[in-house]
Protein backbone atom coordinates (compact mmCIF):
# COMPACT_ATOMS: atom_id res chain seq x y z
CA UNK A 1 0.00 0.00 0.00
CA UNK A 2 2.50 2.44 0.39
CA UNK A 3 4.63 1.66 -2.35
CA UNK A 4 1.53 2.29 -4.00
CA UNK A 5 1.27 5.73 -2.23
CA UNK A 6 5.24 6.23 -3.05
CA UNK A 7 4.63 5.80 -7.01
CA UNK A 8 1.53 8.54 -6.45
CA UNK A 9 3.96 10.63 -5.61
CA UNK A 10 6.83 10.22 -7.98
CA UNK A 11 4.17 10.46 -10.69
CA UNK A 12 3.12 13.73 -9.20
CA UNK A 13 6.57 15.35 -8.94
CA UNK A 14 8.57 13.40 -12.02
CA UNK A 15 7.42 11.00 -13.71
CA UNK A 16 4.10 12.43 -14.70
CA UNK A 17 4.41 16.03 -13.15
CA UNK A 18 1.91 18.31 -14.67
CA UNK A 19 3.89 20.55 -16.20
CA UNK A 20 6.91 18.43 -17.23
CA UNK A 21 5.30 15.55 -18.39
CA UNK A 22 1.72 16.27 -18.96
CA UNK A 23 2.34 19.79 -20.26
CA UNK A 24 -0.85 20.91 -18.45
CA UNK A 25 -2.08 24.35 -16.92
CA UNK A 26 0.91 26.52 -18.98
CA UNK A 27 -1.18 29.52 -19.24
CA UNK A 28 -1.31 30.33 -15.43
CA UNK A 29 2.18 29.45 -15.26
CA UNK A 30 3.43 31.86 -18.24
CA UNK A 31 1.46 34.56 -16.42
CA UNK A 32 2.62 34.27 -13.48
CA UNK A 33 6.18 32.51 -12.88
CA UNK A 34 7.62 36.05 -13.67
CA UNK A 35 9.23 35.54 -9.92
CA UNK A 36 9.87 32.34 -7.47
CA UNK A 37 7.44 33.68 -4.94
CA UNK A 38 4.52 34.11 -7.34
CA UNK A 39 5.40 30.41 -8.30
CA UNK A 40 5.10 29.32 -5.04
CA UNK A 41 2.00 30.84 -4.07
CA UNK A 42 0.25 30.08 -7.20
CA UNK A 43 1.19 26.43 -6.88
CA UNK A 44 0.13 26.55 -2.89
CA UNK A 45 -2.98 27.82 -3.97
CA UNK A 46 -3.56 25.37 -6.76
CA UNK A 47 -2.57 22.48 -4.62
CA UNK A 48 -5.16 23.35 -2.26
CA UNK A 49 -7.83 23.20 -5.09
CA UNK A 50 -6.29 20.12 -6.44
CA UNK A 51 -6.56 18.36 -2.94
CA UNK A 52 -10.18 18.90 -2.07
CA UNK A 53 -10.97 18.74 -6.19
CA UNK A 54 -9.88 15.12 -5.71
CA UNK A 55 -11.49 14.14 -1.93
CA UNK A 56 -14.94 15.86 -3.11
CA UNK A 57 -15.04 13.64 -6.77
CA UNK A 58 -13.65 10.83 -5.49
CA UNK A 59 -16.43 11.00 -2.65
CA UNK A 60 -19.20 11.16 -5.08
CA UNK A 61 -17.83 8.96 -7.89
CA UNK A 62 -20.13 6.46 -7.63
CA UNK A 63 -22.86 8.48 -8.25
CA UNK A 64 -21.63 10.31 -11.50
CA UNK A 65 -22.64 8.94 -14.52
CA UNK A 66 -19.89 8.44 -17.34
CA UNK A 67 -22.38 10.69 -19.21
CA UNK A 68 -22.45 13.77 -17.55
CA UNK A 69 -19.61 13.20 -15.92
CA UNK A 70 -17.47 16.48 -17.48
CA UNK A 71 -20.16 19.30 -16.01
CA UNK A 72 -20.28 17.70 -12.74
CA UNK A 73 -16.80 17.89 -12.53
CA UNK A 74 -16.54 21.36 -14.06
CA UNK A 75 -19.42 22.68 -11.31
CA UNK A 76 -17.47 21.06 -8.51
CA UNK A 77 -14.31 22.88 -9.69
CA UNK A 78 -15.50 26.26 -10.32
CA UNK A 79 -17.48 25.91 -6.68
CA UNK A 80 -15.23 25.22 -4.65
CA UNK A 81 -12.48 27.62 -6.03
CA UNK A 82 -15.72 30.07 -5.44
CA UNK A 83 -15.46 29.40 -2.20
CA UNK A 84 -12.15 29.26 -1.35
CA UNK A 85 -11.88 32.90 -2.86
CA UNK A 86 -14.78 34.14 -0.59
CA UNK A 87 -13.70 32.41 2.34
CA UNK A 88 -9.33 33.85 1.66
CA UNK A 89 -10.77 37.04 1.11
CA UNK A 90 -13.43 37.40 4.47
CA UNK A 91 -10.82 35.32 6.54
CA UNK A 92 -7.24 35.44 5.81
CA UNK A 93 -7.46 38.87 4.50
CA UNK A 94 -3.57 39.77 4.64
CA UNK A 95 -2.98 36.36 2.27
CA UNK A 96 -5.61 37.58 -0.12
CA UNK A 97 -3.90 40.52 -1.42
CA UNK A 98 -1.03 38.22 -2.26
CA UNK A 99 -2.66 35.79 -3.74
CA UNK A 100 -6.10 37.31 -4.46
CA UNK A 101 -4.71 37.58 -8.16
CA UNK A 102 -4.82 33.44 -9.00
CA UNK A 103 -7.14 32.03 -7.15
CA UNK A 104 -9.68 32.79 -9.93
CA UNK A 105 -6.93 32.05 -12.58
CA UNK A 106 -7.23 28.26 -10.73
CA UNK A 107 -10.68 27.43 -12.65
CA UNK A 108 -9.05 28.11 -15.58
CA UNK A 109 -5.96 25.35 -14.65
CA UNK A 110 -6.95 22.18 -16.65
CA UNK A 111 -5.20 20.21 -14.54
CA UNK A 112 -7.37 19.84 -11.94
CA UNK A 113 -9.93 18.97 -14.27
CA UNK A 114 -7.46 16.54 -15.83
CA UNK A 115 -7.00 15.10 -12.07
CA UNK A 116 -10.70 14.54 -12.01
CA UNK A 117 -11.24 12.91 -14.89
CA UNK A 118 -7.93 10.11 -14.49
CA UNK A 119 -7.70 9.63 -11.44
CA UNK A 120 -10.34 10.74 -8.68
CA UNK A 121 -13.58 9.52 -10.29
CA UNK A 122 -12.05 6.23 -10.45
CA UNK A 123 -10.31 5.89 -7.22
CA UNK A 124 -10.76 5.85 -3.63
CA UNK A 125 -11.32 8.89 -1.92
CA UNK A 126 -7.89 8.40 0.50
CA UNK A 127 -5.47 7.85 -2.97
CA UNK A 128 -7.46 10.43 -4.54
CA UNK A 129 -6.56 13.06 -1.92
CA UNK A 130 -2.67 11.60 -2.51
CA UNK A 131 -2.87 12.23 -5.85
CA UNK A 132 -4.00 15.95 -5.35
CA UNK A 133 -1.13 16.88 -2.93
CA UNK A 134 1.43 15.17 -5.13
CA UNK A 135 0.19 16.84 -8.53
CA UNK A 136 -0.32 19.86 -6.60
CA UNK A 137 3.29 19.86 -4.65
CA UNK A 138 4.86 18.61 -8.47
CA UNK A 139 3.05 21.81 -10.33
CA UNK A 140 4.29 23.75 -7.16
CA UNK A 141 7.63 22.61 -7.81
CA UNK A 142 7.43 23.53 -11.26
CA UNK A 143 6.51 26.82 -10.93
CA UNK A 144 9.50 27.83 -8.12
CA UNK A 145 12.01 25.95 -10.49
CA UNK A 146 10.86 28.36 -13.70
CA UNK A 147 9.91 31.46 -11.84
CA UNK A 148 13.00 31.28 -10.22
CA UNK A 149 15.38 30.71 -13.53
CA UNK A 150 12.96 33.66 -15.39
CA UNK A 151 13.70 35.76 -12.10
CA UNK A 152 17.72 35.11 -11.77
CA UNK A 153 18.31 35.44 -15.24
CA UNK A 154 15.55 38.76 -15.65
CA UNK A 155 16.13 40.79 -12.64
CA UNK A 156 19.10 38.94 -10.71
CA UNK A 157 16.92 38.08 -7.48
CA UNK A 158 15.45 34.94 -5.67
CA UNK A 159 12.34 35.00 -3.77
CA UNK A 160 12.16 38.65 -3.93
CA UNK A 161 9.13 39.70 -1.40
CA UNK A 162 8.81 36.53 0.01
CA UNK A 163 8.21 38.13 3.30
CA UNK A 164 4.71 39.65 1.89
CA UNK A 165 3.44 35.90 1.03
CA UNK A 166 4.89 33.56 3.61
CA UNK A 167 5.60 36.53 6.37
CA UNK A 168 8.29 38.07 8.08
CA UNK A 169 9.97 35.15 9.14
CA UNK A 170 10.95 33.77 5.48
CA UNK A 171 12.30 37.41 4.76
CA UNK A 172 15.83 35.72 4.42
CA UNK A 173 14.81 34.12 1.48
CA UNK A 174 14.85 37.23 -0.09
CA UNK A 175 18.38 37.16 -2.28
CA UNK A 176 19.95 40.19 -4.87
CA UNK A 177 22.67 37.83 -6.61
CA UNK A 178 23.77 41.17 -8.51
CA UNK A 179 22.66 44.53 -6.98
CA UNK A 180 23.48 46.74 -9.93
CA UNK A 181 21.53 44.50 -12.61
CA UNK A 182 20.30 46.28 -15.50
CA UNK A 183 17.36 43.49 -16.18
CA UNK A 184 16.67 41.10 -19.02
CA UNK A 185 13.54 42.08 -20.02
CA UNK A 186 12.81 38.95 -22.37
CA UNK A 187 12.57 37.04 -19.21
CA UNK A 188 10.00 38.70 -17.73
CA UNK A 189 7.85 38.71 -20.93
CA UNK A 190 6.34 35.41 -21.37
CA UNK A 191 8.74 34.63 -24.27
CA UNK A 192 11.36 33.83 -21.53
CA UNK A 193 8.63 31.59 -19.83
CA UNK A 194 8.79 29.79 -22.48
CA UNK A 195 12.57 29.49 -23.07
CA UNK A 196 13.03 28.33 -19.59
CA UNK A 197 10.40 26.03 -19.73
CA UNK A 198 11.55 24.28 -22.97
CA UNK A 199 15.50 24.00 -21.41
CA UNK A 200 14.19 22.75 -18.20
CA UNK A 201 11.98 19.53 -20.36
CA UNK A 202 14.80 19.57 -22.43
CA UNK A 203 17.35 18.86 -19.26
CA UNK A 204 14.78 16.45 -17.98
CA UNK A 205 14.32 14.34 -21.37
CA UNK A 206 18.14 14.04 -21.06
CA UNK A 207 18.56 13.48 -17.01
CA UNK A 208 15.61 10.73 -17.98
CA UNK A 209 17.27 9.06 -20.83
CA UNK A 210 20.82 8.65 -18.79
CA UNK A 211 18.92 7.47 -16.49
CA UNK A 212 17.85 4.52 -18.87
CA UNK A 213 20.80 4.04 -20.29
CA UNK A 214 22.53 3.28 -17.10
CA UNK A 215 19.67 1.05 -15.62
CA UNK A 216 20.04 -0.92 -19.00
CA UNK A 217 23.76 -1.29 -18.68
CA UNK A 218 23.32 -2.81 -15.82
CA UNK A 219 22.98 -6.19 -15.76
CA UNK A 220 19.45 -8.09 -16.33
CA UNK A 221 20.87 -10.93 -13.14
CA UNK A 222 20.71 -8.01 -11.00
CA UNK A 223 17.79 -6.08 -11.65
CA UNK A 224 16.11 -9.89 -11.39
CA UNK A 225 17.07 -10.64 -8.15
CA UNK A 226 16.49 -7.09 -6.81
CA UNK A 227 12.28 -7.53 -8.05
CA UNK A 228 12.18 -11.57 -6.44
CA UNK A 229 11.70 -10.92 -2.99
CA UNK A 230 8.55 -7.96 -3.75
CA UNK A 231 7.15 -10.71 -6.12
CA UNK A 232 6.93 -13.34 -3.56
CA UNK B 1 -24.07 -0.28 -3.44
CA UNK B 2 -27.60 -1.45 -1.97
CA UNK B 3 -29.37 2.22 -2.82
CA UNK B 4 -31.31 2.16 -6.12
CA UNK B 5 -30.18 5.04 -7.81
CA UNK B 6 -26.57 3.13 -7.63
CA UNK B 7 -27.40 0.26 -9.93
CA UNK B 8 -25.89 1.24 -13.54
CA UNK B 9 -28.82 0.50 -15.35
CA UNK B 10 -31.10 3.67 -13.60
CA UNK B 11 -27.44 5.41 -14.15
CA UNK B 12 -27.44 5.45 -17.92
CA UNK B 13 -31.17 7.08 -17.52
CA UNK B 14 -32.30 10.19 -19.19
CA UNK B 15 -33.82 11.16 -16.23
CA UNK B 16 -31.12 10.44 -13.87
CA UNK B 17 -28.29 12.51 -15.88
CA UNK B 18 -30.91 15.53 -15.48
CA UNK B 19 -31.66 14.87 -12.04
CA UNK B 20 -27.56 14.85 -10.89
CA UNK B 21 -26.50 18.11 -13.21
CA UNK B 22 -29.30 19.57 -11.71
CA UNK B 23 -28.93 18.49 -8.44
CA UNK B 24 -25.10 18.97 -8.59
CA UNK B 25 -25.77 22.50 -9.84
CA UNK B 26 -28.47 23.24 -7.21
CA UNK B 27 -25.90 22.08 -4.43
CA UNK B 28 -22.73 24.04 -5.67
CA UNK B 29 -24.88 27.39 -6.45
CA UNK B 30 -26.77 26.98 -2.53
CA UNK B 31 -23.27 26.52 -1.25
CA UNK B 32 -22.18 29.16 -2.98
CA UNK B 33 -24.62 31.68 -1.48
CA UNK B 34 -24.42 30.46 1.71
CA UNK B 35 -20.68 31.09 1.40
CA UNK B 36 -21.20 34.69 0.18
CA UNK B 37 -23.74 35.18 3.01
CA UNK B 38 -21.47 33.95 5.22
CA UNK B 39 -18.11 36.42 4.41
CA UNK B 40 -19.95 39.43 2.62
CA UNK B 41 -19.97 40.84 6.17
CA UNK B 42 -16.31 40.22 6.46
CA UNK B 43 -15.27 40.76 3.16
CA UNK B 44 -17.05 44.40 3.51
CA UNK B 45 -15.05 45.45 6.70
CA UNK B 46 -12.13 44.49 4.97
CA UNK B 47 -12.36 46.51 2.24
CA UNK B 48 -13.45 49.19 4.31
CA UNK B 49 -10.05 48.82 6.43
CA UNK B 50 -7.74 48.47 3.31
CA UNK B 51 -9.59 51.93 2.34
CA UNK B 52 -8.91 53.33 6.13
CA UNK B 53 -5.03 52.14 5.59
CA UNK B 54 -4.39 53.63 2.19
CA UNK B 55 -6.30 56.96 3.12
CA UNK B 56 -4.22 57.04 5.88
CA UNK B 57 -1.37 56.32 4.16
CA UNK B 58 -1.98 59.78 1.53
CA UNK B 59 -3.24 61.77 4.50
CA UNK B 60 -1.16 62.47 7.40
CA UNK B 61 -3.08 62.13 10.67
CA UNK B 62 -2.11 65.39 11.78
CA UNK B 63 -4.61 67.17 9.13
CA UNK B 64 -7.70 65.28 10.39
CA UNK B 65 -9.80 64.43 13.64
CA UNK B 66 -13.16 62.98 11.70
CA UNK B 67 -13.89 59.64 9.87
CA UNK B 68 -12.51 60.38 6.75
CA UNK B 69 -14.46 57.26 5.72
CA UNK B 70 -17.86 58.55 6.15
CA UNK B 71 -17.34 62.28 5.14
CA UNK B 72 -17.40 62.18 1.47
CA UNK B 73 -18.47 64.32 -1.39
CA UNK B 74 -19.35 62.03 -4.86
CA UNK B 75 -17.76 64.74 -7.71
CA UNK B 76 -18.90 64.07 -11.43
CA UNK B 77 -15.14 63.06 -13.08
CA UNK B 78 -15.88 62.77 -16.58
CA UNK B 79 -19.04 61.31 -17.08
CA UNK B 80 -17.79 59.20 -14.08
CA UNK B 81 -19.07 59.42 -10.56
CA UNK B 82 -15.76 60.03 -8.12
CA UNK B 83 -15.79 59.69 -4.65
CA UNK B 84 -13.67 62.21 -2.66
CA UNK B 85 -13.10 61.41 1.04
CA UNK B 86 -12.51 64.70 3.11
CA UNK B 87 -10.42 65.27 5.89
CA UNK B 88 -11.01 68.00 8.56
CA UNK B 89 -9.43 69.24 11.67
CA UNK B 90 -11.80 71.11 13.87
CA UNK B 91 -14.57 70.94 11.17
CA UNK B 92 -12.72 72.73 8.27
CA UNK B 93 -11.64 70.94 5.54
CA UNK B 94 -7.72 70.71 5.73
CA UNK B 95 -7.19 67.70 2.89
CA UNK B 96 -9.10 65.66 0.39
CA UNK B 97 -8.14 62.08 -1.11
CA UNK B 98 -9.53 60.02 -3.63
CA UNK B 99 -8.94 57.55 -6.19
CA UNK B 100 -7.95 58.04 -9.97
CA UNK B 101 -8.26 54.97 -12.73
CA UNK B 102 -6.40 55.91 -15.34
CA UNK B 103 -5.26 53.16 -18.54
CA UNK B 104 -1.73 51.79 -17.73
CA UNK B 105 0.78 49.26 -19.89
CA UNK B 106 -1.69 47.38 -22.37
CA UNK B 107 -5.02 49.61 -21.37
CA UNK B 108 -5.78 48.00 -18.01
CA UNK B 109 -7.25 49.66 -15.75
CA UNK B 110 -4.64 51.22 -12.58
CA UNK B 111 -6.18 52.53 -9.79
CA UNK B 112 -4.33 55.24 -8.10
CA UNK B 113 -4.84 56.96 -4.38
CA UNK B 114 -3.89 60.40 -3.87
CA UNK B 115 -4.00 62.76 -1.41
CA UNK B 116 -3.98 66.70 -1.98
CA UNK B 117 -4.14 69.53 1.06
CA UNK B 118 -6.07 72.68 0.74
CA UNK B 119 -3.47 74.73 -1.15
CA UNK B 120 -3.48 71.75 -3.88
CA UNK B 121 -0.18 70.45 -2.62
CA UNK B 122 0.57 66.61 -3.38
CA UNK B 123 0.45 65.01 0.68
CA UNK B 124 0.75 61.09 -0.81
CA UNK B 125 0.51 59.05 -3.65
CA UNK B 126 -0.13 55.01 -3.81
CA UNK B 127 -0.83 52.50 -6.55
CA UNK B 128 -4.42 50.45 -5.03
CA UNK B 129 -4.68 47.99 -8.49
CA UNK B 130 -2.76 47.58 -11.23
CA UNK B 131 -2.10 44.93 -14.09
CA UNK B 132 1.36 45.74 -14.79
CA UNK B 133 4.27 43.85 -16.02
CA UNK B 134 5.26 41.65 -12.52
CA UNK B 135 8.92 42.51 -11.94
CA UNK B 136 9.06 45.61 -14.36
CA UNK B 137 6.02 47.72 -14.19
CA UNK B 138 4.92 46.76 -10.84
CA UNK B 139 7.99 49.13 -9.48
CA UNK B 140 5.32 51.33 -8.97
CA UNK B 141 3.84 49.90 -5.91
CA UNK B 142 5.36 51.22 -2.59
CA UNK B 143 6.20 47.53 -1.33
CA UNK B 144 8.64 47.20 -4.59
CA UNK B 145 10.05 50.35 -4.74
CA UNK B 146 9.64 54.15 -2.98
CA UNK B 147 9.33 55.62 -6.33
CA UNK B 148 5.70 56.04 -5.86
CA UNK B 149 6.48 58.70 -3.53
CA UNK B 150 8.44 61.23 -5.84
CA UNK B 151 5.09 62.99 -6.04
CA UNK B 152 5.12 63.60 -2.50
CA UNK B 153 4.91 67.98 -2.12
CA UNK B 154 4.68 68.47 -5.94
CA UNK B 155 1.82 70.43 -6.86
CA UNK B 156 0.23 71.36 -10.71
CA UNK B 157 2.46 74.26 -10.85
CA UNK B 158 5.89 72.60 -9.48
CA UNK B 159 6.95 71.61 -11.58
CA UNK B 160 5.16 73.80 -14.50
CA UNK B 161 2.69 71.86 -16.43
CA UNK B 162 5.08 71.14 -19.09
CA UNK B 163 7.33 69.33 -16.85
CA UNK B 164 4.83 66.98 -15.61
CA UNK B 165 6.21 64.16 -17.71
CA UNK B 166 8.76 61.37 -17.19
CA UNK B 167 12.34 62.20 -18.44
CA UNK B 168 12.29 60.29 -21.18
CA UNK B 169 9.53 62.86 -22.73
CA UNK B 170 11.01 65.76 -21.23
CA UNK B 171 10.04 66.05 -17.60
CA UNK B 172 11.05 65.69 -14.22
CA UNK B 173 10.14 63.00 -12.97
CA UNK B 174 12.50 59.80 -13.06
CA UNK B 175 11.63 56.42 -15.33
CA UNK B 176 12.96 52.91 -14.02
CA UNK B 177 14.26 50.66 -16.07
CA UNK B 178 12.73 48.56 -18.72
CA UNK B 179 9.43 50.44 -17.97
CA UNK B 180 8.35 53.57 -19.14
CA UNK B 181 4.72 52.98 -20.26
CA UNK B 182 3.87 52.80 -16.70
CA UNK B 183 5.47 56.12 -14.77
CA UNK B 184 4.15 57.40 -18.16
CA UNK B 185 0.59 56.36 -17.01
CA UNK B 186 0.80 57.38 -13.27
CA UNK B 187 2.55 61.07 -13.46
CA UNK B 188 -0.36 61.57 -16.23
CA UNK B 189 -2.98 60.03 -13.78
CA UNK B 190 -1.72 61.99 -10.85
CA UNK B 191 -1.75 65.27 -13.08
CA UNK B 192 -5.28 63.96 -13.72
CA UNK B 193 -6.11 64.13 -10.45
CA UNK B 194 -4.39 67.33 -9.87
CA UNK B 195 -6.51 69.08 -12.37
CA UNK B 196 -9.49 67.32 -11.11
CA UNK B 197 -8.83 69.20 -7.45
CA UNK B 198 -8.58 72.72 -9.42
CA UNK B 199 -11.22 72.17 -11.14
CA UNK B 200 -13.60 70.84 -8.05
CA UNK B 201 -11.45 73.07 -5.38
CA UNK B 202 -14.67 74.52 -3.43
CA UNK B 203 -16.44 72.15 -3.65
CA UNK B 204 -13.89 69.87 -2.06
CA UNK B 205 -13.13 71.73 0.45
CA UNK B 206 -17.11 71.97 1.40
CA UNK B 207 -16.52 75.85 1.22
CA UNK B 208 -19.10 76.49 -1.25
CA UNK B 209 -21.83 76.45 1.55
CA UNK B 210 -23.45 79.24 2.21
CA UNK B 211 -21.76 81.40 4.97
CA UNK B 212 -18.61 80.64 3.80
CA UNK B 213 -16.35 82.24 1.57
CA UNK B 214 -18.41 81.59 -1.35
CA UNK B 215 -17.73 84.86 -3.24
CA UNK B 216 -14.11 84.45 -3.19
CA UNK B 217 -12.90 82.58 -6.54
CA UNK B 218 -11.38 79.59 -6.31
CA UNK B 219 -7.60 79.82 -6.32
CA UNK B 220 -6.12 77.41 -8.69
CA UNK B 221 -3.40 75.11 -6.46
CA UNK B 222 -0.13 75.92 -5.15
CA UNK B 223 0.28 79.33 -3.74
CA UNK B 224 4.35 78.98 -2.96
Amino acid sequence: MSGNYRGVFVDGLWRNNVVFAQMLALCPLMAVTTTATNGLGMGLATTGVLLTSNVVIASCRDLISQEVRIPVFVLLIAALVSLADMAINAWLHELYKVLGLFIPLIVVNCSVLGRAEVFASKRAVLASAVDGLAMGLGYTLALILIGGCREILGSATLFAHASLLLGDGFAFLETTLIPQYKGFLLMLLPPGGFLVLGFLLAGKRATERRWERRAAGRSKAVTRAQQSPSAV
Amino acid sequence: MNLWFLKPEYRQRLGYHVVLLGGVALLTSAAIGVANHLTRADIAQRQLEDLQVTLQQVVPANYYDNDLVRDTVTVDHGGQPLVVYRARRAGQVQAVCYQISAPGYGNTAMVIAIGVDRNGTLLGTRVISHNETPGLGDKIELGKSDWILIFTGRSLNDPQPAKWAVKKDGGVFDQFTGATITPRAVVKAVKTGLEFFAAHRALLLDEAAPGSIAGQPAASGGHN
